[in-house]
């Protein structure tokens, strides 16, 4: 079959990486690391009203090892940190986190001994969501943003053996 | 019954145990002397009838003489009463004797003002933290304790390396 004929079918060429991208970016499964009030906030994200499946992102992954984004919703005490960053562990790479609400992103207004003062300080963040409790659709937006920075990316999706 | 009454048996059973009473806004508060706390709870749940702890809390009265304070509310279901009592005790030597043996539930009450100011109850059967890490050495509801902790006192976990994105 020629190209002409080939176009003329419908088909289109594009590069497996960028099409590897495309799917991988509209395909990120949260993991809901729910900690405290803005979990509420996430979890009406999810719901029919803020529809996060319109992104791709609709199956929340309660199990790490089969998401790739943790959106650390809410508060993070010294205590669970340890817990967070085991579960952190479990997420096969390549993953990302997003750090909603203030508390996540500064400790917010938990200024106090007991709370880590910024998830930042364990976790690799990607994208802060600032409010008390941020707005579904300001989640969703860190969630367009994650979508961007996948398509962005520079590490290569697939790694080809180099040819002898 | 009154509160009367609660007193009067109390200080029938326990004469020079009740250190100071007190009646205001219709609250009755009662401080007793530390030692007797166990045997007033059992009186007061065994012959006066009160069934129900709610609550134990601790009160920092830092630069006071005998520094710590531990506050217990009782209930009495039946006769509709709430009852508040008191004890003391220095900082130098911070230990009340617990009432575990009469309330069960002020275990982990207990554990808390442990956990919290540093106060230790003779005779608990468990006396762990029971919200800060086990290995942690202060107790932050203390005044001295500064607001943002001690640093390095809570370990956290290392940030792993940012993987290439
Ligand atoms: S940012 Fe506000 S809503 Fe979110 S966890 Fe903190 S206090 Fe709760």
């Amino acid at each position: 079959m020629s190209l002409e004929q080939a176009l003329r079918q419908g088909f289109f060429t594009t590069r497996l990486e960028a099409l590897a991208r495309w799917a991988m970016s509209n395909s990120v499964f949260p993991m809901p690391m729910g900690l405290a009030c803005c979990a509420i906030e996430m979890m009406a994200m999810a719901g029919p009203r803020y529809d996060v499946a319109r992104f791709g992102s609709e199956v929340f992954r309660f199990s790490p090892r089969q998401s790739d984004c943790m959106i650390v919703a809410g508060w993070c005490t010294y205590k669970m940190a340890h817990a967070i960053r085991r579960i952190w562990d479990q997420m096969p790479e390549p993953k990302w986190c997003i750090a909603m609400g203030a508390c996540a992103s500064t400790g917010g207004m938990h200024r106090c001994y007991g709370v880590v003062q910024g998830a930042d300080q364990f976790l690799p963040v990607d994208v802060y969501v600032p409010g008390c409790p941020p707005r579904p659709d300001a989640v969703l937006h860190a969630i367009l943003e994650i979508q961007r920075k996948i398509r962005e990316r520079t590490e290569p999706v697939f790694a080809f053996p180099e040819k002898e | 019954m009154t509160f009367d009454d609660v007193i009067a048996h109390l200080e029938a059973r326990f004469p020079g145990g009740i250190r100071e009473i007190r009646r205001a806004l219709g609250e009755t508060t009662i401080l007793v002397r530390t030692e007797l706390i166990r045997d007033v709870c059992r009186v007061l749940k065994a012959e006066l009838g009160f069934n129900y702890l709610v609550d134990i809390a601790a009160v920092d009265r830092f630069t006071e003489q005998e520094r710590f304070e531990v506050v217990y509310n009782l209930v009495a279901l039946a006769h509709g009463l709430r009852l508040r009592l008191k004890v003391r005790c220095e900082e130098s030597d911070p230990v009340v004797p617990s009432i575990t043996p009469v309330y069960p539930n002020a275990n982990w009450h207990e554990r808390e003002a442990w956990d919290m100011m540093g106060i230790r109850f003779a005779g608990h059967p468990d006396l762990r933290r029971i919200y800060l890490p086990e290995d942690f050495r202060y107790h932050p509801l203390r005044k001295e304790f500064p607001l943002l902790g001690i640093p390095g006192s809570l370990p956290l976990p290392e940030k792993p390396e940012s993987p290439a994105r």
